[in-house]
């Protein structure tokens, strides 16, 4: 026992060296595995995607959220001109998604978005107040001048729907406010000084019982396409690409339905 | 140092030596936007852009309507201000911040408001329309919210000027007999002449750049209610050029009635 003294001693010695070293490295790792979590925590997507989709998309994001444990789904909602002019600025996303193919087709042509897919379609009603004051029926109801309508200004691509639709059922549509966007001519609808405006039919179904849609066949010579595709350096180019095969999927497809989207005409 | 001296005309108490240096990043922050923006003014095209029909037709709006609301500020805003500056009653002070709503009030949130007062479905909707008023979408639209967002320059640059006036010639114009009229026409507003007119100008100024009430309250329509900011909001999505073009034009504007009503006010 004795003549173990020294060497167990020096082992003591080795033993307490290790000790320090398993310390240091336990601490080391300790923050190394509590870092790597919090990055594995914060993997983020981020999405762009036209004002028009923002409740849709939330619910897709949580969908591929609950599909994808660590990752966050970051939506930019904007104008699909705006997000444009932000992805050209270089603005950092992994996804975009646009209410016209228009800005989508623009993106392709500077390389900065990948290859586009069409997933759904969306058509324009009328929106009218509850309990539709001025009594809108039809489309030619609108030129009526004792109709109070509002649509958005023709430079906007609600806008643009809007005189195409005029335009294929020959009608002189006289506005009384030629608005920015479809979010402000909801506004003046659900606010009651508007007899009618000319809206989406999602953004019908996202004002609930504000306001009143109604229909009209005319509405066919407006279709807007909505494609999506993953940016060209994006962050997360897988997950870019799984969260653009989740919109085009049959639950994708379902969830859009939801909100009033068209599944797209031909894919 | 020999500026101040000159500029003064009198013993120079000079302005403190560090105060420079923030004073020039001050300007600094504001002229730089500005030089910002006239760089990226397409300038081969920037005539046509600015004598475009929709952008006359706005530019003329704008000035009418701020011209306009600049008038029924004054109408308004001179006899609160009196009341405001001149008069003891219970809740003045109260009175006096209610006043100022407008200036810390978002302006889209200044539209809802007047939306829920003159909107058809507001408080004095129903009772317009009986009169045969209708306010949405009209040119009054436009000239009730700029005067919403406005009136409070005038009422406090001129409550400002009245205070630091003082009442001393006031009383003695009427113990010579004058009634309030005339110490108000012969004294009081001579008095406070400066006041009143950076109030106007300040109000003109307000009404001029008005975006976010006006949009919410009076809508946009060419040669309506679209004035040169809401038509420079829309441009922006579609034709940037165009709007970079009409904002150098509203600053230019605002900077020529400022200077002009600064001049104006000199020999005063």
């Amino acid at each position: 026992m004795t003549g173990h003294g020294p060497r167990s001693r020096a082992r003591t010695h080795v033993a307490a060296g290790a000790v320090a070293a398993t310390l240091a490295a336990a601490a080391l790792t300790g923050c190394g595995v509590g870092a790597a979590g919090s990055v594995q925590g914060a993997t983020t997507l981020t999405v762009f995607a036209a004002a028009s989709l923002t409740v849709s998309f939330e619910d897709l994001a949580e969908q591929f959220e609950a599909a994808h444990p660590g990752v966050d789904v970051q939506l930019g909602l904007a104008g699909s001109s705006a997000l444009m002019a932000q992805l050209q600025q270089g603005a950092p996303a992994d996804v975009f998604a646009s209410a016209d193919t228009a800005t989508m087709d623009a993106l392709v042509a500077d390389d900065l978005v990948g290859e586009p897919r069409d997933f759904a379609t969306n058509t324009l009603q009328v929106a009218v107040p509850p309990g539709n004051p001025a009594g809108v029926e039809t489309l030619q109801d609108l030129a009526d001048t004792d109709v109070s309508l509002v649509t958005c200004a023709p430079t906007v691509p609600c806008g643009a729907a809007a005189a195409r639709v005029a335009d294929a059922a020959g009608l002189d549509l006289r506005p009384v406010s030629e608005e920015q966007s479809v979010t402000d001519v909801l506004g003046k609808v659900t606010a009651g000084e508007a007899d009618a405006g000319l809206v989406y039919v999602t953004d019908v179904a996202a004002a609930g019982d504000r306001v009143e849609g109604v229909a009209f066949p005319e509405s066919a010579a407006a279709v807007n396409t909505y494609p999506i595709a993953p940016v060209a350096d994006a962050d997360q180019p897988g997950l870019a690409r799984e969260f653009v095969d989740l919109v085009l999927s049959d639950d994708g497809r379902r969830t859009l339905a939801g909100y009033g989207f068209a599944p797209p005409s031909a894919s | 140092m020999r500026a101040t001296t000159r500029s003064t005309g009198e013993a120079a108490v000079g302005v403190p030596r560090w105060a420079f240096a923030p004073a020039a990043v001050g300007g600094l922050f504001v002229l730089l936007p500005l030089v910002a923006m006239a760089t990226r003014v397409d300038w081969a095209g920037f005539g046509s852009l600015v004598t475009s029909e929709s952008a006359r037709a706005a530019l003329l709006l704008s000035l009418q309507t701020s011209a306009a609301s600049t008038a029924a500020c004054l109408a308004l805003g001179v006899p609160m201000a009196l009341a405001l500056a001149r008069c003891r009653f219970p809740g003045v002070e109260l009175l006096r911040s209610l006043v100022m709503v407008p200036l810390v009030l978002p302006p889209v949130v200044g539209g809802v408001a007047l939306l829920y007062t003159f909107g058809r479905r507001g408080l004095l909707g129903e009772t317009l329309e009986v009169a045969g008023l209708q306010v949405a979408f009209s040119t009054a639209a436009v000239v009730l919210a700029q005067t919403f967002v406005a009136l409070p320059f005038l009422v406090t640059s001129l409550e400002g000027a009245l205070r630091t006036a003082g009442a001393r010639y006031e009383a003695v114009a009427a113990s010579l007999g004058a009634r309030p009229t005339t110490v108000l026409r012969r004294v009081t507003l001579p008095l406070v002449w400066p006041g009143l007119l950076s109030g106007a100008v300040l109000s003109f100024a307000r009404a001029l750049g008005e975006f976010g009430a006006t949009i919410t309250f009076a809508g946009s329509l060419q040669g309506v209610t679209r004035t040169l900011p809401l038509e420079i909001y829309l441009q922006r999505e579609t034709d940037p050029d165009a709007a970079v073009a009409l904002s150098l034009l509203l600053v230019v504007v605002a900077v020529v009635v400022i200077a002009a009503t600064r001049r104006g006010r000199g020999p005063l």
